[in-house]
């Protein structure tokens, strides 16, 4: 009934790296707009805020290294995923998948989602690293943290909306939650979003089981 | 200074609500540094140490007079020694020893302020003096970023960021900063803004008459004016003195950063939650269909064939 998607290493690091990411977002968004300040409160101050979100930056990235290495191959784009994308729109509108191009183990928007955490955190982690108080930023010339900052509150907010993005995917489409929390996905539910994947993991199964017959 | 209640508080950085307004009437002040009547004696270095109770490092030499080299946590204020050449019609090549007292000038739209992310680390008061609340201040370096004129520095014991406060809280009680009462040519001045570009008047008149053609008022209108101001020799090149930026705005970058990227963020930001809210109650989930063997969706009501007349 039901088929594995993820193994226990790929969830529980995928977990590590969203709880990081809120630790990172809220400290990061209450250092960008003064409104979100008071998230300072949940950590220990405004200093300590300060100090802490580079350290929750630095492993989320770390964490997000190891996740990317896990699911980079099936993330490749391809031909048929620039197809998907000109036919999303209705897909968005109505709910109606049936007429998008048959689906390996991501989508063509998992994939951008995908896409958009690799690069926004190579460029959080750069930049990041040019005005990190008190140890880098005195390495970096001053109109270089200047673009720095820049830089990285914008690819902050690409990650932020990638990941919001990535989480309503998952309140939408019923029964995918259960791939990140039990691992495993009704096999009604591969064979209807990711029918590739499915007659791929089915097929090697079967293969499994006629090779164990003498 | 300590933030005790004020209603003489002009910008608060990080807040986006009023700051209280209610009192109006408060001249602006300005320091008025005449470069041409300096002698370098550093007495207003050796006031505001005393004044402030710093007491910077021993430092090295390195040949010049600049001593310490440059403005640190526990020096706001540093006379900079610059040996130019300067060609004149009458004499020729000449030598000229500019010196420069180098510390926060003040700005009327203060960088740093613009940039802090702290709220109340950084207030301008109504009189124009910028100050660092430093029990505020969370040690980001945001204001370095945002300064045009390279003044706030970070310390490495607290993480804090100190410059020159003006003396803000000598002239809270109606007295001059400690650099201006100790000045003993007369070279720093101190008194609303209005008088000091007054007298500043004079003195280039002066300096005119003396064959410094283009001696004038140093209050660089791209920060909105300065609180501290300098009557320069050769006012068309301010960078003669240690690098006095000519035109000193707030970068582009931290003006993006600061200006619209972040209204614009957390509007995408919460745009994008809400709009997820909106497209979930529109369109549904996405169920997947046990019993049907090709697994249709179900069909909405405006697609179902009895609704088709």
């Amino acid at each position: 009934m039901f088929i594995t998607r993820y193994r226990d290493r790929t969830r529980m690091n995928h977990w590590a790296v969203a709880l990081l990411f809120i630790c990172a977002g809220l400290t990061g968004l209450a250092l960008f707009h003064p409104s979100m300040y008071f998230f300072t409160a949940f950590f220990g101050g405004g200093q300590w805020t300060r100090i802490l979100h580079p350290f929750f930056g630095l492993f989320m990235v770390l964490g997000f290294v190891f996740l990317f290495f896990a699911v980079v191959r099936d993330n490749f784009w391809t031909k048929a995923d620039t197809e998907w994308v000109k036919k999303s729109p209705e897909l968005i509108k109505t709910g109606n998948e049936h007429a998008l191009p048959p689906v390996h183990k991501y989508n063509a928007g998992q994939k951008a989602v995908f896409w958009a955490f690799a690069v926004s955190l190579v460029l959080l982690l750069i930049t990041g690293f040019m005005f990190w108080q008190p140890w880098f930023a005195d390495f970096f010339p001053i109109p270089l943290r200047r673009i720095a900052m820049l830089v990285h509150a914008v690819a902050a907010l690409v990650l932020v909306l990638s990941v919001i993005v990535h989480v309503y995917a998952a309140i939408w489409v019923k029964g995918s939650f259960r791939a990140m929390t039990r691992g495993t996905v009704h096999e009604d539910w591969a064979k209807s979003h990711h029918p590739l994947w499915y007659k791929e993991v089915t097929q090697a199964t079967r293969d499994n089981a006629t090779r164990k017959q003498p | 200074m300590s933030s005790l209640q004020s209603l003489d508080i002009a910008a608060r950085s990080a807040s986006t609500a009023t700051v209280p307004v209610a009192r109006t009437h408060k001249p602006e002040v300005a320091k008025l540094i005449d470069v041409s009547s300096c002698i370098g004696c550093k007495a207003c270095q050796v006031a505001c140490m005393q004044w402030n109770d710093l007491r910077d490092d021993v430092g090295d030499t390195n040949g010049t007079y600049d001593n310490p080299r440059d403005l640190t946590p526990q020096s706001w204020t540093v006379m900079k020694y610059s040996e130019v050449v300067t060609r004149t019609e009458d004499e020729g090549d000449r030598l000229e020893w500019l010196i420069r007292k180098d510390g926060c000038m003040h700005c009327d739209e203060p960088g740093c302020l613009k940039a802090c992310p702290a709220p109340g680390a950084i207030v301008k008061y109504t009189n124009g003096i910028v100050d660092f609340i430093s029990e505020n201040c969370i040690g980001c370096g945001y204001c370095v970023a945002g300064c045009p004129f390279d003044v706030p520095r970070i310390s490495k014991v607290d993480s804090k960021a100190y410059k020159c406060s003006l003396c803000a809280d000598r002239v809270a009680v109606n007295q001059e900063p400690a650099c201006v009462k100790i000045c003993p040519t007369g070279a720093i001045r101190f008194g609303t803004k209005e008088d000091m570009i007054e007298y500043a008047g004079d003195r280039v008149v002066d300096l005119k008459e003396r064959g410094y053609q283009n001696a004038g008022l140093y209050n660089p209108a791209g920060v909105g004016g300065t609180h501290v101001m300098y009557v320069l020799q050769h006012a068309d090149k301010p960078n003669l003195y240690a690098g006095l930026p000519e035109n000193p705005t707030i970068s582009p970058t931290v003006a993006l950063w600061k200006g619209v990227a972040k209204p614009l963020g957390v509007a995408a930001m919460i745009g994008a939650a809400v709009a997820g809210f909106f497209h979930y109650m529109k369109v549904g989930p996405i169920e997947t269909h046990v019993d049907e063997p090709d697994v249709q969706p179900t069909p909405r009501p405006d697609q179902r064939d009895d609704t088709r007349v």
